[in-house]
């Protein structure tokens, strides 16, 4: 898929008008994810219950429109599932944009965050991609990290 | 001349349509200075400066050739003024190591402009953390001009460096450097300025500038990557120590001290990039060639269209001067609701080449309160019908991002 067509069919709707884009009261874990050579910046803060499941999730920031919208995507596919779950698609997400999983049942896991595979073929926007499961990465792994 | 008859020279602009306007970040070399690199390898290649047979000897020759070239090119006095470095970014670092470190103490100041690139902002720095001195900034008005307000308020006895951009790379204005460094030399401060950004598109003239340092990078005027030049006054030079040590920088080495080597080897540590100099040579060459009023007058003719046609478009921005004049080429801008690497994947698309980000320059962006922009930065070998189709492309990235227009 080229690019344009990518923006069109996938992008735009994610990042023009985002689902999950604000500030959370309380959230449980909250951390920002910055690239830094091209100034996308973000903040992930998400909710977990006791139960260990993430009831919701959100971000702030500003970035460009691969950013957020693949932001705005995993927040969509991470509600309503556990850190393991999230953590594993994190993974399959990440090894889908650096070409190493390609296995399409695989990448079906990721519903409509799997669009994003083409960035796979456009080594300039992989930071952009992964910048949002990067940081999640990061704060469900070392929770420490927590800046709330 | 026409632009298209200077086209012919790049081999990169042959059986293609791609429109290069990321001219500020690096030019496009012309036939002449791959065949004289080329030619350097094939026909003299071996370690210049020591070597005592016909090869090395040559090899040296065409070293120190370049350097000449490079003298005259830029007004110095004596070649051995000139210091070839990788880039402005080491001659920037060279000067905070082995100037900075050893002549600024606590209390004194360090003045630099808000609209430096990086290269020009981190060194100094560092000269300030570990001396205890302050760094003070210059800051531009609306119109991208540092003022004689700004600079007689801000420059003062204190100041012992005043490191100043030339050109802008991101607003593209020229600064008052001449007024500048005659006003700091006044103040006892001694003077440098970055100019990555003006060697290639004016005649600079150290001499008549009046600074005691200027740094430019090869690749920016056709030359290869990895060249860059530092001029110095030479009684400054020498006075300085050396920034790296090694080889080929020495006068005599004992087991525990040695002598540096005679200007400007003693600031050229291990074996030299003499092919790329001798690039650089058939670079200035070719440069002095097409001439800077050819380059002046078409970088102005262009920019003027491109501005004209951006001015039509609302919901795109531009940052400096209204004036196309006063951009040397470099036009940096926003589109409403489009983030700045977005419009150049989208620009790439059409075969468009533009750069998106902070332009290594982030404390103009956090000035101009922008995250990031957009540029093009045109050069002489640019054409009218490029900027005519660049123009075109440009119209349709707003509905590529999903917005009506």
């Amino acid at each position: 898929m080229e690019i344009k067509q990518l923006y069109r069919e996938i992008v735009n709707e994610h990042n023009l008008n985002p689902e999950h884009r604000g500030v959370m009261e309380n959230p449980s874990l909250k951390l920002r994810g910055v690239n830094p050579s091209c100034g996308d910046d973000i903040t992930l803060q998400l909710k977990i219950n006791d139960e260990g499941i993430i009831e919701d999730a959100m971000f702030d920031g500003c970035g460009c429109a691969i950013s957020q919208a693949s932001v705005d995507m995993m927040a969509d596919q991470i509600i309503g599932r556990n850190k393991e779950e999230a953590l594993k698609l994190a993974s399959t997400f990440m090894g889908m944009i650096r070409g190493d999983v390609t296995d399409e049942k695989e990448i079906e896991e990721l519903d409509e965050a799997a669009a994003l595979q083409d960035v796979s073929h456009m080594p300039a926007r992989v930071k952009c991609a992964v910048l949002g499961w990067k940081t999640m990465q990061e704060i469900l792994e070392h929770p420490e990290k927590s800046e709330n | 001349m026409k632009a298209e008859d200077f086209r012919k020279d790049f081999p990169i602009f042959q059986g293609n349509d791609y429109i290069y306007f990321d001219n500020a970040a690096t030019s496009q070399r012309p036939q002449a200075v791959i065949d004289e690199v080329a030619d350097f390898y094939k026909r003299s290649n071996a370690n210049p400066l020591r070597g005592l047979y016909d090869w090395s000897v040559d090899a040296t020759d065409r070293y120190e050739h370049a350097r000449e070239t490079v003298a005259k090119f830029i007004g110095a006095k004596k070649s051995c003024e000139i210091v070839f470095t990788r880039n402005t970014t080491e001659s920037m670092n060279l000067l905070a190591y082995s100037y900075g470190l050893k002549n600024v103490n606590e209390g004194d100041e360090i003045v630099i402009s808000v609209m430096e690139h990086h290269s020009n902002i981190l060194p100094w720095q560092m000269v300030c953390r570990q001396k205890g001195a302050k760094l003070i900034w210059l800051e531009p008005d609306d119109e991208g001009v540092i003022t004689k307000e700004e600079y007689e308020s801000k420059i003062t006895d204190r100041a012992k460096i005043v490191s100043i951009g030339h050109v802008s790379n991101v607003l593209g204005v020229t600064n008052p450097v001449k007024e500048i460094a005659a006003y700091a030399h006044a103040k006892g401060a001694v003077v440098i300025t970055d100019g990555a950004q003006s060697v290639p598109h004016m005649k600079v003239d150290v001499q008549d500038l009046g600074v005691d340092f200027l740094a430019f990078s090869g690749h920016k005027l056709m030359a290869p990557m990895g060249i860059g030049v530092l001029y110095g006054r030479e009684e400054l030079l020498e006075a300085m120590d050396p920034f790296l040590t090694g080889g080929e920088m020495i006068e005599y080495v004992t087991r525990d001290s040695a002598t540096w080597a005679e200007l400007p080897h003693k600031f050229e540590a291990g074996t030299v990039n003499a092919a790329d100099a001798v690039g650089l040579e058939a670079a200035i060459k070719y440069i002095e060639k097409v001439g800077f009023d050819y380059i002046e007058s078409k970088e102005r003719q262009l920019t003027r269209l491109l501005m004209d046609g951006m001015s039509e478009l609302s919901y795109i921005k531009v940052y400096g001067s209204k004036d196309p004049d006063k951009h040397c080429g470099i036009v940096t801008f926003t589109i409403d609701g489009v983030h700045p690497h977005d419009i150049s994947s989208v620009l790439n698309e059409d075969r468009v080449c533009v750069r998106a980000g902070h332009h290594c320059a982030q404390p103009l962006m956090q000035y101009l309160g922008v995250g990031s922009t957009a540029r093009a930065s045109l050069y002489f070998y640019n054409t009218e019908e490029e900027v005519h189709r660049f123009l075109e492309v440009l119209k349709g990235v707003r509905k590529v991002m999903g917005y009506g227009d």
